[in-house]
């Protein structure tokens, strides 16, 4: 069983790895990992939130939302999966702004780490398209929690690999069109590539 | 009040080019990629921002003055996730299969940034009507970039148009292959990569 779940999670930080495979979170991708810092700041704190929202979406739609799911309350026939997106954007929001009370509450230092990538997260890709993949592939609940924090951690990966590339990148000559975004697009191709080398590797 | 005057026609044309809301503003870029291996499903992703940006930032406008600016976020969410959830249902009855094909990234539409940055960027500030113009013409760009991706995948990934073949079987007699590498993800963000440059060029933008 356990070999299963450790599959599951090399499965998610590498070969389908959220950002690289499936164009998730590029947005703040793209904005953050010009600071190695703050890219490590943003990669914990995605890790963070989505090994919370994954299993908090799990349970919201296996036990109300999904066909069936009502009949606990004497509704069998009730299908709410149509108000997926609403409430899962909903949970995400208020499980940003828990994570955010926390953190204020017990620890300064990690506040003022994380504070400002908080409220950017909520609108992350990858949050949401994590909620969005376990409801799909059909995962428990233990396999969604595995997932999300694969997932953020792949995230992790990624972007702390991106912002030491673009690091690096500083002293050397890129043609002045392809300065910036240009450039990094062409990198991230290269990363995803990188990363398909790992298809096949199964555990 | 004329209908097109010169800030509402620049709020329609700017971003179909110069301020174009992927390879300039760097927004929505998350969904951009995944659906762009075949042409149709880029056209109806397109066709599903265009209706989704340009509805949010109309009712967002409307709205603006009613809302107070600590919930706007959350507004801006609630309004632009039931547009989402909208389209995605007419995709489920009149078009299964593209919305089997869309999976999960028409849902995320709604944390597309361009969605949520134009309803912040433009549309808490000015009228309905142009933000009417601004939330098309965003859209469009989007859709613009989107198409031309999808173009260039579709063609030297699997030799085809729309699903009809371009590239005749003599030549694959011949010896020519299909480029495996573009319906892969890296050919996506080479591909994108590519245009920013040319359209860079073309714009004569720099950066930094």
């Amino acid at each position: 069983m356990l070999e299963h779940y450790i599959s599951l999670a090399t499965k998610a930080i590498f070969i389908e790895n959220i950002l690289l495979a499936y164009f998730l979170g590029m947005c703040s991708f793209l904005a953050i990992s010009k600071r190695v810092d703050t890219s490590i700041g943003l990669g914990f704190a995605v890790t963070v939130v989505l090994t919370i929202t994954a299993p908090a979406n799990w349970a919201i739609h296996h036990y109300f939302l999904r066909d069936g799911a009502l009949s606990w309350a004497g509704l069998p026939t009730v299908n709410l999966s149509y108000l997926n997106f609403i409430v899962f954007i909903a949970v995400i929001a208020a499980m940003v702004q828990l994570v955010e009370m926390i953190l204020d509450r017990f620890s300064e230092k990690l506040y003022h780490n994380l504070g400002i990538f908080l409220p950017l997260i909520a609108v992350n890709c990858s949050i949401l398209g994590g909620s969005l993949f376990l409801v799909e592939r059909e995962y428990t609940f233990i396999e969604s929690t595995v997932f999300g924090f694969g997932s953020g951690l792949g995230f992790f990966l990624a972007i702390a690999s991106m912002s030491s590339i673009r690091y690096k990148l500083r002293y050397s000559n890129v043609p002045s069109k392809l300065k910036g975004l240009g450039i990094t697009m062409l990198l991230t191709g290269l990363l995803s590539m990188a990363f398909m080398a790992f298809s096949g590797i199964d555990l | 009040m004329k209908l097109f005057d010169s800030k509402s026609k620049q709020a329609l044309k700017d971003p179909l080019m110069q301020d174009n809301p992927i390879t300039f503003q760097v927004l929505g870029i998350c969904s951009a990629l995944a659906v762009t291996v075949k042409m149709d499903t880029a056209i109806v992703m397109s066709f599903a921002v265009v209706f989704v940006l340009t509805m949010s930032n109309t009712v967002v406008s409307i709205f603006r003055n009613m809302i107070p600016s600590r919930v706007r976020i959350i507004f801006s969410l609630l309004v632009i996730s039931s547009l989402v959830t909208l389209t995605d249902q007419y995709l489920k009855a009149y078009m299964y299969d593209m919305s089997k094909e869309l999976n999960v990234f028409l849902a995320l539409i709604i944390t597309n940034c361009i969605v949520l940055g134009r309803a912040e960027a433009f549309a808490m500030k000015e009228g309905p009507w142009r933000s009417f113009l601004d939330g098309l013409g965003n859209a469009l760009g989007y859709g613009i970039i989107l198409v031309a991706v999808a173009a260039f995948r579709e063609l030297f990934g699997s030799g085809s148009l729309m699903g009809f073949q371009i590239i005749s079987d003599s030549m694959y007699t011949s010896g020519y292959q299909n480029n495996g590498l573009m319906v892969l993800s890296p050919g996506a963000f080479i591909i994108l990569g590519l245009i920013i440059w040319v359209q860079r060029t073309i714009g004569k933008i720099e950066e930094e």
